[in-house]
């Protein structure tokens, strides 16, 4: 029996959130397959054969995985469920949308969004934002499991597993796509960024915050985000969210500027290993957190800091 | 347009209250705690309303699965708007696959042209219930909505994923769930909330609708997550910097 981790990609290149899956699903167990679903999505499998421990890769390629829509993905796992034990996917927007349809039509719970493996059957995923742990158990034949890219590190390269052809079930042809715009941004992605350089209200207005953040960012390579206070004043668009409604992150080092700190931002970033937080309010929650804080204007502080970098 | 939307909603915990989980580790503490509709359920609620204010829609239902309690939150959907509700009572703990059966069977006996609900609820955290209730239905599916357009028996979504926006058209029917950003929820006034009292709901026992509602997991136990405790309070820039390169050597 082993275990199948369906590979977050773009046809060219695996997302990292991949790596992370798959060092849930070693904790799990020793044979672990990677199924690439796509369209000419032979360099993405590539990728996924020399990652350490894949046993080995399993491609579908057809036009109707180009876009990776769950209901033909969907469609594809549960044909090819069989003989796994665990089926895992990334937690991130890709993994979230298709996984619970795999585990509706396999008549099985899915466990979503699991931080930690106790054992074969049984793991913890945070609940109310966070702010408690749930360990649970499954009694189902086979596990269906989101996992929250984050509590888990990357596996590296150093694989060399055999690459084999899947074939695709019929095109249910009930979606198409219309567009997409996704961010063109230099920097790194926000859920897999080293250091995070976020923003909050207190930058005023989304000039400021370009003006304020983005040298700062630049100097640290960081990824920058924003606490939902800020994109609701529309600051940045949504997509730079930290919070429980937002992504969920936990860099090297995460600065939070001119954000207060409610629950729900905490949320999403409390887990980061080194908080950095710079707030004229000494009595802001975010300090509460913090490992370095420093009181002071932040229009005066931030650029020093930047200076001094 | 003869379009009826059923709207799946949920009582949680409010979203403001900070929970607090229980001495022996059972769960979290919800006596005598604030309960409300689930935020994003609201803005689901909101959309439905908006699409029958629009002359898109022409009825909106309200369905929600648990115990007697739960009538209140569908009595606040009635007050934003929906023009019935539907309690589909049971107290076994509800788990979403088992959530996504029950609703199929409404599905069943309402046959909506479309399903809006919240992508996840507040306290479970799950966002299951959606996806899971679309492919019982064979349906397809536009998850973490921020903008929805009918029309020509289609669904054009923009749909928030990790990186920026995806616009899909699916089919009807279908479900969609919701992203903060759809709308921004209104509040009931009171001649709605008393209108909301004289508005048809009722419920269902959910034995009679034939569905396996077992839990498939069982919880072991629930705890607190580690505290991260407070650190120091830096003076100024420099030493922020020096802390940074030589404490915690981050940068």
């Amino acid at each position: 029996m082993s275990i199948l981790v369906i590979a977050e990609h773009d046809n060219a290149t695996l997302k990292a959130s991949t790596r992370n899956t798959l060092t849930a699903a070693l904790k799990l167990g020793s044979t672990v397959e990677v199924l690439v679903a796509g369209h000419n999505c032979q360099a993405a499998a590539q990728a996924a054969a020399v990652l350490a421990g894949v046993a080995k890769v399993k491609v579908a390629d057809a036009a109707s995985l180009a876009e990776g829509f769950a209901e033909n993905l969907a469609a594809l796992v549960v044909s090819m469920a069989a003989g796994y034990t665990h089926i895992l996917a990334p937690a991130t927007t890709y993994g979230k949308n298709f996984l619970p349809r795999v585990a509706a039509l396999l008549d099985v719970a899915q466990i979503s969004e699991i931080s930690a493996v106790v054992d074969a059957n049984t793991f913890i995923r945070p609940i109310y934002a966070g702010n408690a742990l749930a360990t649970v158990e499954s009694s189902d034949g086979v596990k269906v499991i989101t996992v929250r890219t984050t509590a888990f590190d990357a596996a590296t390269d150093g694989g060399s597993a055999g690459i084999e052809s899947v074939g695709a079930p019929a095109d249910l042809g009930c979606t198409s796509l219309v567009g997409r715009e996704l961010s063109v941004s230099e920097r790194p992605e926000l859920g897999a960024a080293k250091v995070i350089v976020s923003g909050g209200r207190g930058l005023g207005n989304g000039d400021n915050y370009q003006q304020v953040l983005a040298p700062l960012a630049d100097k640290l390579g960081a990824a920058l985000g924003a606490s939902r206070a800020a994109v609701d004043a529309g600051f940045v668009p949504n997509d730079y969210q930290v919070g429980q409604t937002g992504k969920v992150v936990a860099p090297q080092l995460y600065i939070a500027i001119g954000i207060s700190g409610a629950i729900q931002h905490l949320a999403g970033m409390k887990d980061s290993k080194v908080i950095v937080a710079i707030n004229k309010d000494a009595d802001a929650p975010i300090f509460q957190v913090a490992d370095y804080g420093l009181v002071g204007d932040l229009f005066e502080v931030v650029p020093q800091l930047t200076a001094a970098l | 347009m003869s379009l009826k939307i059923l709207v799946p909603i949920k009582r949680v915990v409010d979203y403001n209250v900070k929970v607090r989980v229980k001495a022996d580790n059972s769960g979290v503490d919800l006596a005598n705690v604030k309960m409300s509709m689930n935020p994003f359920d609201e803005i689901a609620v909101e959309e439905a309303v908006r699409l029958k204010e629009a002359g898109v829609a022409a009825e909106v239902v309200a369905v929600t699965c648990g115990v007697t309690a739960c009538q209140e939150t569908l009595r606040a959907a009635m007050a934003m708007g929906a023009d019935r509700a539907i309690l589909v009572e049971t107290d076994v703990e509800l788990q979403p696959l088992a959530v996504a059966k029950l609703l199929k069977a409404v599905c069943e006996k309402e046959q909506p042209g479309l399903v809006v609900c919240g992508k996840q609820a507040i306290d479970d955290d799950a966002n299951q219930t959606g996806q899971m209730l679309a492919a019982l239905q064979g349906w397809p599916q536009a998850t973490f909505a921020s903008k929805v357009v009918i029309a020509d028996s289609k669904a054009t979504v923009t749909r928030e994923v990790d990186g920026g926006l995806e616009t899909i058209a699916v089919t009807l029917p279908a479900v969609i769930s919701t992203d903060l950003r759809l709308n921004e929820p209104r509040y009931a006034t009171l001649p709605n909330i008393m209108k909301a009292k004289k508005k048809p709901l009722d419920v269902l026992a959910a034995a009679s609708l034939g569905v396996d509602i077992a839990p498939r997991l069982a919880t072991r136990s629930v705890n607190e997550p580690p505290k991260r405790s407070a650190g120091i309070r830096v003076g100024d820039v420099a030493q922020l910097v020096d802390k940074l390169k030589n404490e915690a050597k981050v940068i």
